[in-house]
């Protein structure tokens, strides 16, 4: 056999592959659930473990696609939260009485993120005139505004809260919305746009002499980012039931900041896992709540100072790709004989 | 007379936000770093203070002494952390440096509510001083002091900066680092002595802030800290004298803020006028605009 005839999965292949995936791990967890293996206890730490992907792989987008360092991703959560959970509480009075709840939980999350992406653009436009640092102040300034107002206003509960929030959240529904978010996030990332945005990261102003419009795609990146920021938000209001506007401060955005730099910058396979990681850790090791957080800034330390891209780096897992290295590592094995034979001829 | 109450406090919240972001704006101008662990070094400030007081009383020395103490112990701290934390990552891209500064951050914060618990403390008085009131006018001592010793502070470091030999080693380097140390400057010792004296700084920050609001918790250095940044990047962030006029600009308007408009939205003013500053000219009040270099 050839050396250079590699098994390759093709692109309508490699679809069907991951499809199966997904819908292998929902089988897993829907008969873990039904099986009662996963009580209602584990099923609320799966939500949160959604929540917490989404929120990573949005922020990753900002800042480690695009570049830019963003503090005030819980302030786009806090909105989504507000405006979703609004929506489903005061379905009825709006006319969407009627609809089933998992279709009103995903509109309501729709709406969340919408209003969430027009703060992201609010932000977004300064962003376009100050760099770097300054970004990063201004988004904690605009997250900080968010959370007072919000504390201050009647519509939201005030500082007393919004309760009373229908519940729709399933893990059922959050996992669709997990998978389709990662999906939309590596989707808008491989393609044109995905490309422009990391130009963007690695060199404005080459990228700008390059004809690519910066301060279009900042705004585009942090727009989306901010989306899902708020579908996240929404979930959160759905499955918790009561907001607060003091859990959406400064030191929520910077647990989402040390999620994505610890599973690296630029790899959304890192933000799902330290986002898993980081969300069973707390749970399993509740006796050491106290120890915790020094512990994770000490690592985030030292993970800066050796391996700056965060743990993953770049690197990005594929299913097909795995498949087609086991694959072909099987056959070579097989093949070695005449394989190693035919690389010493043709030395 | 209620107004020139508020100013005063606002004058007096002002000086103390200055100090503190000259240490921000010192060490941005010649790292180039948010140096975010600058606020927790206030807190440690405070911690350090409410443990040397008590053994100072001992001795019937007043409390505001611990401020010496405090000075020299914050200092070691910013040193340290530059050391270990910044120091290996001067040549990596600017965003590491900057989630290093918010580890610092955290780390400081956790560890002393680990070691003192998350609860707030009471600071012992700190001047144990009463001012005789003038036409029904009651300065307080603090704001007397607070303003006196930053205006002070402040004179002294501008002579430290443009007069003598570390001061202008310290420009040197922050106007090019490569030149400077080509020119026989010792780079790692200037940046360290940035690191010293703007925590010391901080230090003395703390004791004045302690003498207006007597209570610490080890998350206080955050929201300082936060507030403290703003004033120096409103003032022009490098620039010694744009943290002191924001410094002065911030104070004044949250205590303005806090009196004729609601003091849970005062936050959302310092921030808001933060946001406009930025919109109207992003290098600050007083600084220039700097064209980028390819």
């Amino acid at each position: 056999m050839d050396k250079n005839k590699l098994f390759k999965i093709g692109k309508p292949a490699s679809y069907i592959i991951n499809v199966a995936a997904i819908l292998l791990v929902w089988l897993i967890m829907q008969s873990l659930i039904s099986g009662g293996l996963i009580n209602s206890y584990y099923q609320g730490i799966l939500l949160v473990i959604g929540i917490n992907i989404i929120l990573a792989t949005s922020l990753n987008l900002a800042v480690g696609f695009l570049g830019e360092m963003a503090l005030g991703h819980a302030g786009f959560m806090s909105v989504g939260a507000y405006s979703a959970a609004l929506l489903a509480k005061n379905a009825a009075a709006l006319g969407f009485g009627g609809l089933p709840k998992t279709s009103l939980f995903f509109i309501s999350l729709i709406f969340g993120g919408l209003v969430a992406s027009i703060f992201g653009i609010l932000v977004g436009i300064p962003a376009l005139r100050l760099h770097g640092d300054y970004l990063a102040i201004i988004t904690l300034g605009f997250g900080e505004i968010i959370r007072v107002i919000i504390e201050n206003m009647k519509i939201t509960g005030g500082a007393r809260g919004l309760n009373r929030i229908p519940k729709l959240a399933t893990p059922n529904t959050v996992y669709i919305v997990t998978v389709v978010t990662v999906i939309i996030l590596y989707m808008i990332i491989r393609s044109r746009h995905g490309r422009a945005i990391m130009s963007v990261r690695d060199d404005e102003i080459a990228a700008e002499s390059l004809g690519i419009p910066s301060t279009y795609f900042k705004v585009l990146a942090f727009a989306i980012s901010a989306f899902f920021a708020g579908v996240a938000g929404g979930i959160y209001a759905q499955y918790i039931g009561i907001l607060g506007a003091k859990v959406f401060d400064y030191n929520k955005s910077i647990e989402i900041l040390v999620t994505v730099v610890l599973g690296g910058m630029g790899s959304f396979t890192g933000s799902i896992l330290a986002a898993i990681f980081l969300t069973i850790l707390p749970e399993a090791l509740r006796e050491f709540a106290s120890y915790r957080m020094v512990l994770y800034s000490a690592a985030l330390v030292i993970i800066m100072i050796f391996k700056p891209t965060g743990l993953l780096g770049t690197y990005e897992f594929s299913l097909t790709r795995l498949i087609e290295k086991i694959v072909n590592s099987v056959k070579h094995n097989k093949d070695n004989g005449t394989q190693s034979k035919k690389e010493t001829d043709r030395k | 007379m209620g107004f020139i109450k508020q100013l005063l406090n606002g004058l007096q919240l002002g000086s103390i936000y200055a100090l503190i972001a000259i240490g921000y704006t010192m060490v941005y101008g010649i790292v180039q770093l948010i140096n975010f662990a600058h606020g927790d070094i206030i807190m440690v400030g405070g911690y350090i203070c409410i443990m040397l007081i008590p053994i100072l009383a001992q001795f019937g020395i007043p409390a505001w002494i611990s401020v010496f103490g405090a000075v020299v112990l914050c200092a070691i701290l910013g040193v340290l952390i530059e050391i270990v934390a910044y120091k290996p990552l001067r040549n990596s891209p600017r965003m590491s440096a900057l989630i290093t500064a918010i580890g610092v951050s955290l780390f400081l914060e956790n560890l002393f509510m680990l070691l003192f618990s998350p609860d707030p403390r009471n600071v012992p008085q700190m001047f144990n001083v009463t001012m005789p009131s003038i036409g029904g006018f009651n300065l307080s001592f603090p704001t007397l002091i607070t303003i006196i010793v930053s205006v002070l502070i402040m004179i002294g470091l501008q002579v430290f900066i443009k007069k003598t030999k570390i001061g202008k080693a310290m420009r040197a380097v922050s106007e090019d680092t490569d030149t400077a140390r080509l020119m026989g400057v010792n780079v790692n010792a200037t940046i360290s002595i940035t690191f010293a004296i703007g925590s010391g700084l901080a230090a003395v920050a703390t004791v004045l802030y302690a003498s207006a609001y007597p209570q610490i918790d080890p998350l206080m250095g955050s929201f300082i800290g936060i507030k403290a940044f703003i004033a120096a990047v409103l003032g022009g962030i490098g620039l010694i004298p744009g943290a002191m006029v924001g410094g002065i600009v911030l104070g004044v308007a949250e205590s303005l803020a806090k009196a004729y408009i609601s003091s849970q939205l005062a936050d959302a003013v310092v921030y808001g006028i933060l946001i406009i500053v930025l919109l109207v000219k992003p290098s600050g009040i007083l600084g220039k605009n700097r064209s980028e270099k390819v």
